[in-house]
């Protein structure tokens, strides 16, 4: 068939009865709330913390040329912390994802390729 | 006399910088040559063996996005404009937050080789892969055509070919050309011979070059300032005679009534939405061996990318202090040449033998990155026309790796020889409107595409289709009656006004549209795949069953 659809006849490949129960089970439910409690709010918040800034840059120009120190104004720090914003939400999804999702994808993963234990790296070169 | 030790004449310097030109090529084509002995399988072609660490991909991701507009648009906006040219940066970062947490892993663990394979996976491939690949060739074009054009330019100026003038026989025009030749003959070879790994090294290479000379200059200019970022402010707005407006947003963008302001916001959405949706950024997840790397390469990148854009502040604001809007708007009125002007200020001023060298370094820097990101474009879209239409539409996926591939090389060449002649034929076009261009087009068609494929359980082919053709469609639309495309002197069509449409960003329409059509197309299709999507969602999550 397809070549997107060669693999999945391969050795150690889940069936679809397979994927169906497990999005059902309720570990694999935890570890799509847990995926989406994270990403969603966060993308919300970053969107709106991104077009808050747009806005006032376009809108509120007497706001962010106010001088802070020197000649550096509110719109240049409010651009820097637009970089310090997105450098922490980066390293905190990183820190998230590893103690949060990590365990639990891997776990769901082998149980999938057929019981084999250990977290080897899912799929591998094709 | 001291005055002509130290001097150096124009044509030594050409011949320093086409010196390191030669240089640079010769590494690369080299390492394209050495890393295709490994190339054997469909797998190494599109994705490099998928045999990248997270780390080398987060730096091929940089030099992938990090294009000419980025290092020598935004340094010429910033020095020109001031505190506009910070708008780009950071809409440009923000949007790697978009692709870490909603796309790079997900895309990672369900697709194969392109954007494609996610559209349509839970879809009937016909349709979907046909959109997937007219929406990748549509955008990947743009930007690729915005290179070129961007990289003519800069050589004819680097290479100081004024009106009237040759060099080596070549007048301006004719220079132009054929550098857009070389480059695209260049282009094509590193993406037949290297496929992916040839293209992920070349891209390495360039990252690291790109940042080495950015570190260089930004080191440099501060020092100059006593490590005193306000007092490189202050002289910039000084040299700029625009005094504290040139700190302030609003000289460039927003700067007239309220459609201006709408502008503005327009350009900030596309930019943030953008990136997730490149063909040609989305492939290079494909490179690492599992999703957590897909993560960890993202991660890298940020940091990257970030750091570099923090640089192309001092960049910019350093070439408005030390050089002055005049003379760099003498040698390119959009301010292409802000960087490398820096550079030569930098190195001890026109004439001078390190003025003279940092020239030809950060001039070979640009053509580098120029290279890099041709390369990942033309191996985006090739891969797309092999992928998508021949193997899984064409031949409906009764089709073996070698003749794919083979498909793949052709395409690359056909690709590369349509990108030359129309980039010839749009040597003045602007560039930056091209990139923002390709970006609106990616954050209108294939964005909510992606999106709707990965979340939503009732989206179905006909959705994905409106998707993107709506998304592109009326973006294209759009652009087209801008004040970009006619009625300005700026335009590409400047005796001719049929610009009814007064946004030169289409973003702000053009991206909800796009979510509404795949909304539409979705509820008034009966076809639902409730098994696809568990599949979909359960490899996506876990990373059972990926590739």
């Amino acid at each position: 068939m397809t070549s997107s659809e060669t693999a999945r006849t391969g050795p150690g490949q889940p069936s679809a009865e397979a994927y169906t129960r497990m999005d059902s089970d309720p570990r694999f439910a935890d570890l799509r709330r847990r995926y989406r409690n994270f990403v969603f709010p966060m993308t919300v918040a970053f969107l709106a913390w991104y077009l808050l800034y747009v806005l006032c840059s376009a809108f509120a120009r007497g706001f962010m040329n106010t001088k802070v120190v020197g000649h550096l104004n509110v719109a240049f720090f409010f651009g820097l912390l637009q970089f310090v914003s997105t450098f922490v939400i980066a390293w905190a999804y990183a820190r998230y994802a590893n103690s949060r999702l990590d365990p639990l994808s891997s776990e769901l993963a082998d149980e999938l390729r057929g019981g084999r234990t250990g977290r080897g790296r899912p799929g591998g070169a094709a | 006399m001291n005055d002509t030790v130290l001097a150096v004449s124009e044509n030594t310097r050409h011949t320093l910088t086409i010196g390191l030109f030669l240089v640079f090529i010769a590494i690369t084509l080299y390492i394209t040559v050495w890393a295709s002995r490994h190339n054997k399988t469909a797998a190494d072609f599109y994705a490099g063996g998928r045999s990248f660490s997270a780390f080398q991909n987060g730096l091929a991701i940089g030099g992938d996005y990090m294009s000419a507009a980025s290092f020598l648009g935004i340094a010429g906006i910033i020095a020109l404009f001031g505190y506009d040219g910070f708008l780009y940066s950071i809409g440009f970062l923000v949007a790697w937050l978009v692709a870490l947490l909603l796309v790079a892993e997900l895309m990672r663990n369900s697709g194969r080789y392109t954007m494609g394979d996610v559209l349509a996976f839970r879809m009937r491939q016909r349709p979907t892969r046909i959109a997937a690949g007219v929406s990748t060739i549509a955008v990947s074009i743009f930007y690729l055509i915005a290179q070129m054009v961007g990289a003519g330019a800069l050589v004819a100026l680097l290479l100081g070919i004024g009106k009237g003038e040759t060099f080596l026989g070549l007048s301006a025009g004719a220079a132009k050309n054929a550098t857009v030749i070389v480059v695209g003959a260049l282009m094509i070879i590193y993406v037949i011979v290297g496929g992916m790994r040839g293209t992920t090294w070349v891209q390495i290479i360039k990252a690291g070059l790109l940042m080495t000379g950015a570190l260089l200059m930004t080191v440099f200019v501060l020092a100059k300032f006593n490590f005193n970022p306000s007092s490189l402010l202050g002289a910039a707005a000084d040299k700029s005679g625009k005094g504290d407006a040139f700190l302030n947003p609003g000289l460039r963008y927003g700067a007239g009534d309220w459609k201006t302001k709408v502008d503005l916001i327009s350009l900030g959405l596309a930019l943030v939405l953008g990136t997730a949706g490149l063909p040609h950024v989305l492939m290079r997840f494909y490179t690492v061996p599992t999703s957590r790397d897909a993560r960890r390469s993202v991660n890298w990148a940020i940091a990257l990318i970030g750091t570099f854009y923090l640089f192309t502040l001092a960049l910019g604001f350093g070439a408005a202090a030390l050089v002055g809007s005049a003379a760099i708007r003498a040698s390119s009125p959009s301010g292409n040449t802000a960087a490398p002007q820096l550079a030569e200020e930098l190195g001890g001023g026109a004439g001078s033998a390190g003025g003279a060298i940092f020239l030809a370094f950060i001039a070979s820097v640009a053509f580098a990155t120029i290279l890099a990101v041709v390369a990942g474009l033309t191996l985006a879209s090739s891969s797309s026309v092999a992928h998508d239409i021949y193997a899984n539409v064409v031949r409906k996926g009764d089709v073996d790796e070698g003749s794919e591939v083979r498909v793949a090389r052709v395409a690359a060449v056909v690709i590369g020889a349509v990108s030359i002649v129309l980039s010839v034929f749009l040597q003045n076009v602007n560039v930056a409107a091209l990139v923002a261009l390709a970006f609106a087009l990616a954050a209108s068609g294939n964005l909510p595409a992606m999106l709707y494929s990965l979340f939503w359980r009732r989206f179905n082919t006909q959705g994905a289709t409106w998707a993107i053709y709506g998304g592109l469609g009326v973006a294209l639309f759009l652009v087209i009656f801008s004040p970009v495309v006619s009625g300005r002197p700026t335009s590409m069509i400047s005796d001719k006004d049929f610009s009814w449409f007064p946004l030169e960003n289409p973003g702000v329409l053009s991206i909800p549209l796009g979510f509404f059509f795949g909304w539409l197309g979705t509820v008034l299709s009966k076809e639902r795949d409730d098994a696809k999507f568990d599949e979909l969602e359960v490899r996506s999550l876990t990373g059972a069953g990926a590739h």
